[in-house]
């Protein structure tokens, strides 16, 4: 099935001068490779284009869940310089949440808050 | 000695009072912490003085925090490392003279102040290129503001060496300013990069506050904490190995879940293998997380290579002037209201040539925040028209705001707007990263007695 990152990990972002990182962290270990798989550093400057103006690093730590993406260029030349009401880019990392993800279906009890539609559940 | 208790105190300037005095209070702490400084904070503050020469330099919430905290930490012997002294470390160790006096601290109580870090009339001579594109330091000349060093906990240790209860600095790493008291008590060696590694990294899970009991992490129905309006700052409880555990005082809101400690583990690290800081290289990858009880989080296994021969150095320039204003639509039709608004703005700042380095209308509840990321779609009913824009000097920031006020009386119709208060405009400074030898910067360590 197809659905929001939201339902397979929570995230958060932080600023050092004109770069954000944005961590994602699986909810549960069989999810994460899933994840892992999907949103390459390449995926994730795709989605983040326009925004995210430099390179993407994606950094991975396997037994945590986690992975941390470096994006340069990603704050409107900085904090202080940035027009954007968002400067420090706090809310950077929510537009993730709407990355689409293929999970399969054995995996549904897994995901975090996921009621799909009667019609939308896997048989 | 095991088992060492530090609190954290406040994670910014404009963090929340009350925590501080509950963990003062309750919460049994051999060292209470406080972090006051973004980045920003010392060239904000050298503008401020250059303004207002009775500016006094440190934390304006000096006296609060102190007054509630003091009776707690007195009672209990908890000892206090602070980076409240922003650009004057010795006038916020006086300070603090004068508050533990009113309350009644034993005669002959220690201070220290940690100062040294600013090193603007020197910067150009010994900085590296800049970090952010190879420039040479020098190309920042004449729009320098101030310039300052990241310090270790090197001198803090001393301070605490001396005798000192409390021991307020101005720019030292935030983490450092939490490893300080397990270096103090458990006698690490500063170039014990196996001990300094985890130390670090359990100061970097505290330097935040409240980002580790379900501050910034709330999102309902995913991740839900009890009594979100009520949170806790963190405490550890640290062994000598540097393991620890993270927890809260009883009976506060909020959270210690592996969540929680996932979500600030990594906050702002780049490269999780090497976190840079001035007292080792921490490598959290090698992390271990173990809920051990309600609230209880143990971490373990954190590592540390050694540490870098440098230290960092923020410059802050003076770089021009953002100006800012908003006004509102709601309604059936907002949007396109917005839309026509936007329009008529930008043929005005062509109109009364606005100079500006970029122009910025957004849509608040639109697009405002993730911009070309956001999905057209339904209708929205109320909009904000937000602009902005970065301009060298003032004269031409404060365009935007007489623009805006333009669109009161000779804009588009049903425009909803605020009374201006003030000229809706800012400074900029801007801030250069670079590197000086480790050498190059020498704390000064005062002593002041109650």
């Amino acid at each position: 099935m197809r659905l929001p990152l939201q339902h397979v990990a929570h995230v958060r972002s932080g600023d050092k001068g004109n770069t954000s990182n944005v961590t994602v962290i699986a909810y549960e270990p069989d999810l994460y490779p899933y994840l892992k798989d999907q949103l390459t550093a390449e995926a994730f400057r795709a989605f983040y284009a326009g925004m995210v103006t430099g390179p993407v690093t994606r950094y991975a730590v396997d037994h945590l869940g986690v992975l941390n993406f470096v994006a340069e260029g990603a704050l409107g030349g900085g904090v202080s310089r940035s027009l954007c009401l968002d400067n420090y880019g706090k809310a950077l990392s929510a537009a993730v949440l709407g990355f689409m993800l293929d999970i399969p279906d054995r995996l549904a009890n897994r995901l975090r808050n996921y009621h799909p539609a009667p019609e939308e559940t896997p048989a | 000695m095991t088992g060492l208790r530090i609190g954290s105190g406040s994670a910014w300037w404009g963090d929340r009072l009350e925590p501080a005095r509950r963990n003062a209070e309750e919460g049994d702490l051999d060292y209470l912490c406080f972090e006051t400084m973004a980045e920003a904070t010392v060239s904000a503050a050298q503008v401020r003085k250059r303004r207002d020469p009775s500016f006094p330099g440190f934390d304006t919430y000096l006296d609060d925090r102190m007054q509630r905290v003091l009776p707690g930490c007195l009672r209990r012997g908890t000892k206090i490392i602070s980076n409240q002294g922003w650009i004057n470390p010795e006038g916020a160790a006086e300070r603090m003279v004068h508050w533990l006096r009113a309350c009644g601290a034993p005669k002959g109580t220690v201070v220290a102040a940690v100062s040294g870090s600013l090193i603007t009339d020197r910067v150009l001579d010994i900085a590296g290129p800049l970090m952010e594109d190879g420039r040479s330091a020098a190309s920042l000349a004449g729009s320098i503001v101030s310039a300052e060093a990241y310090m270790g906990a090197e001198p803090i240790v001393r301070a605490l060496r001396e005798g000192a209860a409390i021991v307020v600095t101005g720019r030292v790493a935030d983490p450092s300013l939490f490893m300080a008291p397990m270096m103090h008590e458990f006698g690490w060696d500063p170039l014990d990069h196996g001990r300094l590694g985890p130390g670090n990294g359990i100061g970097h899970v505290l330097e935040c506050g409240a980002q580790v009991t379900g501050g910034y992490f709330c999102d309902p129905g995913f991740k839900d904490v009890p009594e979100p309006w009520d949170l806790a700052f963190p405490i550890a409880e640290v062994e000598s190995d540097g393991s620890a555990v993270i927890t809260k005082v009883a009976g506060s809101g909020g959270a210690v879940t592996l969540r929680t400690l996932k979500e600030q583990l990594f906050y702002e690290v780049h490269d999780p293998g090497r976190y840079i800081t001035p007292d080792v290289v921490v490598d959290f990858t090698t992390t271990q997380l173990e809920e051990v009880g309600p609230d209880r989080v143990r971490v373990s296994g954190i590592s540390g290579q050694p540490r870098t021969p440098t230290l960092k150095v923020s410059i802050a320039c003076q770089e021009g002037h953002i100006g800012e204003d908003m006004f509102f639509y709601a309604g059936p039709g907002a949007l396109r209201r917005a839309e026509l608004a936007k329009r008529i703005l930008e043929e005005r700042f062509r109109i009364v040539g606005l100079d500006a380095e970029e122009v910025r209308i957004d849509f608040v509840g639109v697009n405002a925040i993730h911009g070309g990321l956001s999905p057209a779609g339904a209708e929205p009913y109320e909009v904000a028209v937000r602009v902005a824009a970065r301009t060298r000097t003032r004269e031409e920031a404060l365009k935007v705001g007489r623009e805006v006020d333009g669109m009161a009386v000779s804009g588009v119709g049903m425009t909803g707007k605020r009374v201006p208060h003030q000229d809706r405009t800012r400074e900029i400074i801007g801030v250069w990263s670079s590197l000086v030898p480790r050498e190059a910067v020498t704390p000064v360590i005062s002593y002041y007695e109650a």
